[in-house]
C-alpha cells in the first residue's frame, strides 16, 4: 500500500511539475518552481532495514516541507535512487541524479565506502551531499587525519552523523569506564567503516590502561565464524569488539556464545539494529554504539516520531531515521536561505548558493543542534550506548563525547 | 595449542558441507564436460525451499520434527531448480561450443540469485533460519554445536548412498559408462539424456542436503550466500580431482581443515604475523590448490587430467 501511494504521489508530483521546469521564469501565481532532493541508500539487500528508514524520514522531511510551506514558491521532491550497498552504483545514482539540473541537494549514503565513490562526483558538479551515516573520518578531513594532518577535500560534502574518531572512543571509553571491561579481543571487517571504528576503539581503550589481547579480520561475505571464534575462545577476553555492520556480526555474535564465548559481543552504529536481534538469537548483553541521542528520548523528536508514525510507512525508522530527517531539513533550509537571498526566488547559480548556505546552517533539530564545523562535521558529538535487554535494544548510557572523554581530547 | 581440537572440527565440519556442494560440480563435469557455475544458487534456492516448508507449518512445531519436512523441500526444491537449468539452459546448447554453456552457466546464475531477491517475501534481506535451541555437545575436546550434527551425520550417510548408487545399480553403472564414453554407451542402449538429468539431480540434492546444513549453522539463509559457496566448492572438486566423487568429498575437507588452520595458525609462525587469520583464509586455501594442481594437475583423487577445466 505504501509502494502504491508512494508511486502515485510521486506521479502526482511528476505531472504538476511537468509545467513548471524553470529556474527563474516564474509563471502566474499558484505555480511553483520545482526543487528536486536526490537520496541514495541501500534500499534493497542486506542493509535495507537501515536503508529504507532513510528513505521514509527524508521523504518525511520533504512532507511536512511542503505542507508547511516552509520555502515560498518551492515544491520539494525526492528522488530516492537503490545503492544496494555497493561503491559502484552509488557512483552511478550520483551521476544520475548530479544530471538533473532541478537536484540541489543529495542525502546520503548510508556506507561510507559508497560515500567515497560519490564525493568526487558531487564535487564535480558542485551539488551538495549530505549523509546522515557516513562515520568515516577520512570522508570530511582527509586521509592523514591521524596524524592530525586535517584537510577538507569536499567542500560539498556534510554529515549529520559524528566520525568514527569520536564513536571508536566513545566506545572504548565506555567498555573501560562503564562497562568495566579489562581485556578486549578487536574484530574488524576490513571495510572502511569497520577497520576505522576498530582502531579509534583501541586507541581509546588502551590509552585507558584496557588491553587488546587479540585481535583477527574477516571478510565483510563471511557468515562462518567457527575458526575465529575458537580463537576468540583461547583467548579468554571479557568483550569482543567488532567494527564492521549486523549482517555479519548478528552470526559472529550467536557463533561467539555457541562457540562458549560468553561475554557480550560490542560494536558500532553498524550493528545497531531491529535486525541484529533477529538474525542473533543470543544477541541478550551485547552493546552497540549509535550516533546521538535515542530519538525516542528528545524533546526535539516527538514529533518526528509521531509524524513518522501517522504517515503509516511499514518499515522502522531504524537508527538513522531522525539523523536522516536533519540532513534533510539542512538542504531545506539552506534552500530557504538561497530563495530569500535571492528575492523569493531561485538563482541560477543555486548549487552554489546552497552549498554556501549549507555550512551556516543551524537548527535544532530531531537529534539536536544541527550546525557544520569547518570539515563539514556536525558539531553534535551526542552517542548513545545501547544494550540488547530482551530482545530490544535499550539505551543505557549517552554522553557528548567532548565531556565523556576526561583524557582531555582536544 | 588447545585449540587444535576445535579448529580441526569446524574444519571437518565447514569441509563436509564444501563437499556436499562439490559432488554436483564434479558429476555433471565428469558426465558431460560443463562446469555448472549455477550450482551454488543451486544450493541458495534448497536452503530458501527449506525455510518455506518451516514457514508454512504452523508455529511453535519442533525443530526436530520439521526438520525431515525441511530437507524434503530443500531437496525438492533443489533438484527441480537442478533439472530445469539442464533441460532448459544447457540441453539446447548440448552440442554448442564450450564457451556457449559456461556462459549461459554464469547467466543462470546471476538470474536465479535476482529471482530470489525479486520474488521471495523479503527475498532481498538476509531471512532467519530456524536453528536447534539448547547446549553444544563436548566431542573429544572440540564444542560441536548442535547444528552441526545435522551435516556430521548426513554427509557420509550421503556418500556411502551415491557410492552403493554408482557402483551397485543399474543407473550407476549406466553413468560411469557414460563418463567414460557416452558414444559407446548410447550404442549399448543406454538413454543417455536420462543419465545427464540424473547426474544434474544427484548434484541438485546434495546441494539441497547442503543448503539445510548451512542454515542450521548460521541461523540466517539469503540470495548471495551461493556464490562464494559455490566458487569454494568448485575449488574443493578441482582439488580433489574433478569428475571424481570421492575426490569431491575429500576435496570438501581438506579445504575446510585448510581455512580452519589458516585462521588459526599462519600467524603463529615466525615472521607470518600478517598474512594470518580470517581475512586470509581464502588466500591460503587457493594457495594449497595452486600447490596441489601444480604437483597433481589430476587433483588428488583425480584419474583424468584436467585439461579443460
Amino acid at each position: 500500500m505504501l509502494i502504491l501511494t508512494t508511486a502515485v504521489t510521486a506521479g502526482a508530483l511528476t505531472l504538476s511539475a511537468c509545467g513548471s521546469r524553470g529556474d527563474d521564469k516564474k509563471g502566474g501565481e499558484g505555480s511553483k518552481t520545482s526543487v528536486t532532493i536526490g537520496l541514495d541508500a541501500p534500499i534493497t539487500g542486506e542493509l535495507s532495514a537501515l536503508g529504507l528508514g532513510i528513505r521514509n524520514s527524508a521523504q518525511l522531511a520533504v512532507d511536512n516541507a511542503n505542507k508547511a510551506g516552509e520555502v515560498k514558491g518551492v515544491e520539494f521532491k525526492l528522488e530516492p535512487l537503490d545503492d544496494k550497498a555497493q561503491a559502484n552504483v552509488g557512483q552511478q545514482n550520483a551521476t544520475k541524479l548530479a544530471g538533473d539540473k532541478d537536484v540541489l541537494g543529495i542525502v546520503g549514503p548510508l556506507n561510507s565506502s559508497v560515500a567515497q565513490s560519490m564525493q568526487q562526483v558531487a564535487q564535480q558538479n558542485g551539488v551538495a551531499l549530505i549523509s546522515p551515516a557516513n562515520t568515516t573520518p577520512d570522508l570530511t578531513q582527509g586521509k592523514d587525519w591521524k596524524q592530525n594532518k586535517r584537510v577538507r577535500q569536499f567542500s560539498t560534502y556534510f554529515r549529520t552523523a559524528t566520525t568514527d574518531e569520536v564513536q571508536g572512543a566513545f566506545d572504548g571509553q565506555f567498555a573501560w569506564e562503564k562497562a568495566k571491561f579489562k581485556n578486549a579481543y578487536v574484530i574488524d571487517d576490513q571495510k572502511t567503516y569497520g577497520a576505522g571504528l576498530a582502531a579509534s576503539f583501541r586507541t581509546q581503550f588502551t590509552k585507558l590502561g584496557g588491553k587488546v589481547v587479540g585481535s583477527e579480520h574477516v571478510n565483510p561475505e563471511d557468515r562462518d565464524f567457527k575458526a575465529v571464534v575458537a580463537k576468540v575462545k583461547a583467548a579468554k577476553p571479557d568483550v569482543v569488539f567488532y567494527g564492521g555492520e549486523y549482517p555479519a556480526s548478528g552470526p559472529l555474535s550467536q557463533q561467539l556464545k555457541d562457540g562458549g564465548v560468553t561475554v557480550p559481543l560490542m560494536g558500532g552504529d553498524g550493528m545497531y539494529s531491529a535486525d541484529y536481534i533477529k538474525l542473533n538469537k543470543k544477541a541478550q548483553g551485547d552493546y552497540a554504539s549509535s550516533v546521538g541521542k535515542p530519538v525516542e528520548q528528545l524533546a526535539s523528536a516527538k514529533k518526528f516520531i509521531e509524524d513518522y508514525q501517522a504517515a503509516g510507512y511499514k518499515d522502522r525508522y531504524e537508527a538513522y531515521g531522525g539523523s536522516t530527517y536533519d540532513a534533510t531539513w539542512a538542504l531545506i533550509q539552506a534552500v530557504k536561505k538561497v530563495v530569500a537571498d535571492n528575492g523569493g526566488k531561485l538563482p541560477a547559480d543555486a548549487r552554489k548558493k546552497v552549498v554556501e548556505a549549507m555550512n551556516q546552517v543551524s537548527f535544532d533539530g530531531v537529534t539536536g543542534h544541527v550546525s557544520f564545523d569547518k570539515y563539514g562535521d556536525t558539531t553534535n558529538t551526542m552517542i548513545t550506548a545501547y544494550q540488547v535487554d530482551q530482545g530490544k535494544w535499550v539505551a543505557r548510557f549517552s554522553a557528548e563525547f567532548k565531556k565523556f572523554d576526561k583524557a582531555g581530547k582536544s | 595449542m588447545n585449540e587444535l581440537p576445535q579448529q580441526l572440527a569446524n574444519g571437518l565440519i565447514l569441509g563436509a558441507m564444501y563437499g556436499l556442494i562439490a559432488i554436483g560440480y564434479t558429476m555433471v563435469y565428469g558426465i558431460v564436460q560443463l562446469i555448472n557455475f549455477a550450482h551454488g544458487e543451486i544450493f541458495m534456492v534448497g536452503g530458501f525451499g527449506a525455510l518455506t516448508v518451516y514457514l508454512v507449518m504452523p508455529s511453535g512445531t519442533s525443530l526436530l520434527l520439521a526438520l525431515p519436512l525441511m530437507l524434503l523441500g530443500a531437496v525438492v526444491v533443489s533438484g527441480l531448480v537442478g533439472v530445469a537449468a539442464e533441460r532448459f539452459a544447457y540441453r539446447p546448447l548440448r552440442g554448442a561450443p564450450r564457451l556457449a554453456p559456461l556462459i549461459t552457466a554464469i547467466g543462470l546464475s546471476i538470474a536465479l540469485q535476482q529471482a530470489v531477491w525479486m520474488w521471495y517475501p523479503e527475498g532481498n534481506k538476509a531471512r532467519v533460519f530456524p536453528q536447534f535451541k539448547g547446549d553444544s555437545f563436548e566431542i573429544l575436546g572440540a564444542t560441536v554445536q548442535r547444528g552441526d550434527i545435522f551435516v556430521i551425520v548426513a554427509a557420509p550417510v550421503c556418500m556411502i548412498a551415491l557410492g552403493f548408487f554408482v557402483t551397485r545399480t543399474r543407473s550407476g553403472r549406466a553413468m560411469q559408462a557414460t563418463a567414460q564414453d557416452p558414444d559407446t554407451a548410447k550404442l549399448m542402449g543406454i538413454n543417455t539424456d536420462r543419465i545427464i538429468v540424473l547426474a544434474f539431480a544427484i548434484g541438485a540434492v546434495f546441494a539441497g542436503v547442503a543448503a539445510v546444513a548451512y542454515g542450521l549453522r548460521t541461523g540466517e539463509v539469503q540470495f548471495r550466500m551461493g556464490f562464494i559457496l559455490g566458487l569454494k566448492a568448485f575449488t574443493a572438486a578441482v582439488l580433489g580431482g574433478i569428475g571424481n566423487i570421492y575426490g569431491a568429498m575429500l576435496g570438501g575437507l581438506v579445504l575446510g581443515v585448510a581455512e580452519a588452520l589458516a585462521t588459526g595458525y599462519v600467524e603463529e609462525i615466525p615472521g607470518m604475523q600478517q598474512f594470518g587469520g580470517g581475512a586470509w583464509k581464502d588466500v591460503w586455501a587457493f594457495v594449497l590448490l595452486i600447490l596441489v594442481l601444480l604437483l597433481r594437475p589430476q587433483g588428488l583423487l583425480g584419474e583424468r587430467v584436467a585439461d579443460r577445466a
